[in-house]
């Protein structure tokens, strides 16, 4: 087969394919967009399975597990933040178990590069009790992800592809080889998957058995190798994913590698771990995200009579991505010579939003409002419009996870803040902002929610929205909104006192009211054109 | 053979655009390549960079080691000295000198030439007035592309070639004129 340039998001999308895929879901995040992006695309070609983006990550797996049911291959795909959103399902998966394959495909997000935290999901796979892979570039993450359908349906257990940004927006040629046919339609057992107390404590001890055996598997993939260096008995080195890449460029010149392991699949192979263990005095782990394979060999005690270092040690940071450059002083290197900068710092280029974006006219007019109610408090979501944090916005005041807006600002009202504000973007409303607007509703909170409606998800690169225009309307009028303080605007510098008027009287009512701020993305617009010709 | 290349700009100046040309050419050219790029919250207008390593042996690091760098290649003055650490001592600097100027503590524009001057093997190009002279300021990344492309382990007929593929879905005139600008960066270049 003709080999394929890819992104490492990519390469798991097509490995998905490749293993008999007959359905995949997301919900859009940096860095996990472009495996749906693929899927969808390639599905537009190949027409023998389907790709969709869902309203959010918990719908994204549920749906998933629905095919799994049904004994088909599924893949669900996400950035970190979103396995919280799905971790109700997720969790129990493993308990209900799996009939056809299903592969959570997660990318973790070390530095924060697009996200509010580094959480690292291969403790959620640890706690779920379930298989992972962590490939360390594209051409593994294709050929773990299709082996990760194989050993679901082989253990019966959901089967996680853990990636980090680096990989995930890495690119580089990848070989593909034949693919294999989706399973035919075969229905899961009911006692199975029915999780009332009595089937599911029967069904968690069969997941809590099966340890030893997934660990044997480990013991003996092909994605972990134990490459011994009889010659030096002072260090061994294990590391994982992105990470084994940085080790390896600091040897490139130097053949006495020392004994190394190399980790690709978990549960941690014991018996490879022992073996390294017993054939070194000093242990340097290099992993990227949390230190979850030195936390296990440290325990609460250490191992007697080596020296193990690592991120826990300060041998290496605790925060942020590693670099070639970080792994180097692990290993003792000095660096390479380099330039300097004269004059540093230099100034930063921060993201912002683009000229003539929807939102900033909001933002200008709801300063303006503002201006003169000092106890006012803006609590924000997840999205381009995050960047009103920023100057010369300074509009505001939090953003801490998807639909959070809404709800903490129940809580704000709820606890004295006046005028209490939340701001949230169509689909981030879509992904979980309407439940927390119920719950307001059912007492009349005396809030505003502004509905930043751009009709596209923007900041991930302009998926479609699950709710825009008028369907918004309707669901905050659904959901109990009073039809007379459901207001329309459209932010543009011309309507700005226009637009004023409407959020002061919104704002000054003393109840629940949502202003729906409606107009394109201005680079949909542009892409929009561009298509056009 | 192998060659490190730091692409950097801003966020919609096209830098990913640079990486799928050479990325492309180098497969064509059965070359071993990684490239690493920023997606996300950072292309809204933010600093950018891409790490493209090219090899006909393993690579295996997705980062460029910092002072192992053969070249910055920048389609935006600042952005060059952002990346400056990343250069190894005998390594070039191919950068445009138009200055992109959406931050309102933009430094004096002269020190900025001043200091990408100071590295030895440094080539200052006016792409934006090349790019305007190919027929659109947009064009100044295939200036730059251009620019380097004799400095380049690519055959250029192979960096040609995918531009064309790059462009042809949106019209001969855009090919033409994106081609055009390469030629015009790469005049400017006298060695």
């Amino acid at each position: 087969m003709k080999s394929e340039i890819l992104l490492g998001d990519e390469a798991v999308g097509l490995g998905a394919i490749h293993a008999g895929l007959y359905k995949a879901y997301s919900y859009p995040g940096t860095p996990a967009s472009e495996i749906m992006e693929y899927l969808i695309k390639a599905s537009q070609k190949r027409k023998n399975f389907h790709a969709s983006w869902c309203v959010n990550e918990k719908v994204a797996y549920e749906e998933a597990l629905g095919v799994s049911f049904a004994g088909r291959r599924s893949l669900v795909s996400m950035k970190h933040v979103g396995l919280n959103v799905a971790a109700d399902p997720f969790m129990n998966s493993a308990v209900t178990g799996t009939n056809g394959g299903l592969v959570v495909a997660v990318a973790d997000d070390p530095s924060m590069h697009s996200s509010q935290n580094e959480q690292d999901s291969r403790y959620y796979a640890h706690f779920a009790q379930v298989f992972c892979f962590e490939p360390s570039n594209p051409q593994e993450a294709y050929e773990m992800t299709r082996k990760a359908f194989d050993i679901s349906e082989k253990t019966n257990v959901p089967v996680m592809v853990r990636l980090v940004t680096r990989l995930s927006h890495s690119r580089s040629r990848v070989q593909p080889y034949p693919s294999q046919k989706p399973d035919s339609i075969q229905y899961g057992k009911w006692e199975d998957w029915t999780l009332l107390p009595v089937n599911a404590r029967r069904r968690f001890k069969i997941l809590v058995e099966k340890q030893p055996n997934l660990v044997e598997l480990s013991n003996r993939s092909e994605f972990n190798s134990l490459t011994l260096n009889k010659k030096n008995s002072q260090l061994g080195i294990i590391t994982s994913g992105i990470a084994y890449n940085y080790v390896l460029e600091n040897y490139l010149q130097n053949n006495a590698i020392p004994s190394l392991l190399k980790i690709g699949a978990y549960p941690l192979p014991a018996n490879l771990i022992q073996d390294l263990v017993r054939q070194v005095e000093t242990l340097l782990i290099v992993e990227e995200g949390y230190p979850f394979i030195e936390k296990n060999l440290r325990g609460q005690f250490g191992i007697s009579g080596k020296k193990i270092k690592g991120k826990l040690s300060g041998d290496l940071p605790l925060t942020g991505e590693l670099s070639p450059d970080l792994v180097r002083k692990a290993l003792e290197m000095p660096p390479y010579s380099t330039h300097f900068l004269e004059d540093s710092p230099l100034a930063s280029r921060p993201p912002k939003l683009c000229q003539g974006c929807p939102h900033a006219d909001t933002f200008h007019a709801l300063n303006e409002v503002l201006r003169s109610r000092s106890g006012a408090n803006v609590f924000s979501d997840i999205g381009c419009y995050t960047l009103g944090a920023l100057p010369p916005y300074n509009a505001v005041h939090t953003c801490v996870c998807m639909g959070a807006s809404v709800s903490m600002a129940k809580g704000g009202a709820d606890a004295g803040v006046d005028p209490s504000i939340a701001v949230i973007g169509d689909s981030t409303f879509a992904h979980s902002g309407i439940t927390p607007l119920l719950d307001a509703a059912r007492v009349k909170a005396n809030m505003t929610v502004i509905i930043l409606d751009n009709e596209v998800v923007a900041m991930t690169g302009g998926q479609p929205t699950f709710a825009s225009g008028e369907e918004l309307d309707r669901i905050a009028r659904g959901v109990g909104v009073e039809e007379k303080h459901i207001r329309v605007i459209t932010p543009l510098p011309k309507n700005k006192e226009k637009n004023i008027r409407v959020m002061k009287e919104e704002i000054d009512y003393k109840g629940l009211s949502v202003i729906i701020a409606s107009r394109e993305c201005v680079q949909e617009a542009r892409k929009r054109k561009k298509k056009r010709g | 053979m192998k060659q490190d290349v730091i692409l950097a700009g801003v966020g919609g100046q096209g830098i990913l655009s640079i990486a799928f040309v050479i990325d492309n050419a180098a497969l064509k050219e059965s070359l071993n390549f990684k490239q690493a790029e920023v997606h996300g919250m950072a292309q809204r207008g933010g600093a950018v960079q891409s790490h493209l390593r090219l090899s006909d042996s393993s690579i295996y690091s997705d980062l460029i080691p910092k002072g192992k760098a053969d070249m910055i290649l920048s389609v935006e003055p600042l952005e060059t000295l952002r990346y400056l650490e990343y250069l190894a001592p005998e390594g070039l600097i191919i950068t445009s000198q138009s200055p992109y100027e959406n931050i309102p503590d933009y430094p004096d524009r002269d020190k900025v030439i001043n200091q990408v001057r100071k590295v030895n093997e440094a080539r200052l190009i006016d792409s934006l007035k090349l790019a305007r002279k190919a027929g659109s300021a947009k064009t100044q990344n295939m200036v730059m592309l251009g620019a380097a492309s004799r400095h380049l382990i690519i055959k250029e007929k192979n960096l040609l070639r995918f531009i064309q593929v790059l462009f042809e879905s949106r019209g001969r005139s855009l090919v033409d004129m994106n081609i055009q600008a390469f030629y015009l960066g790469q005049e400017a270049v006298k060695t």
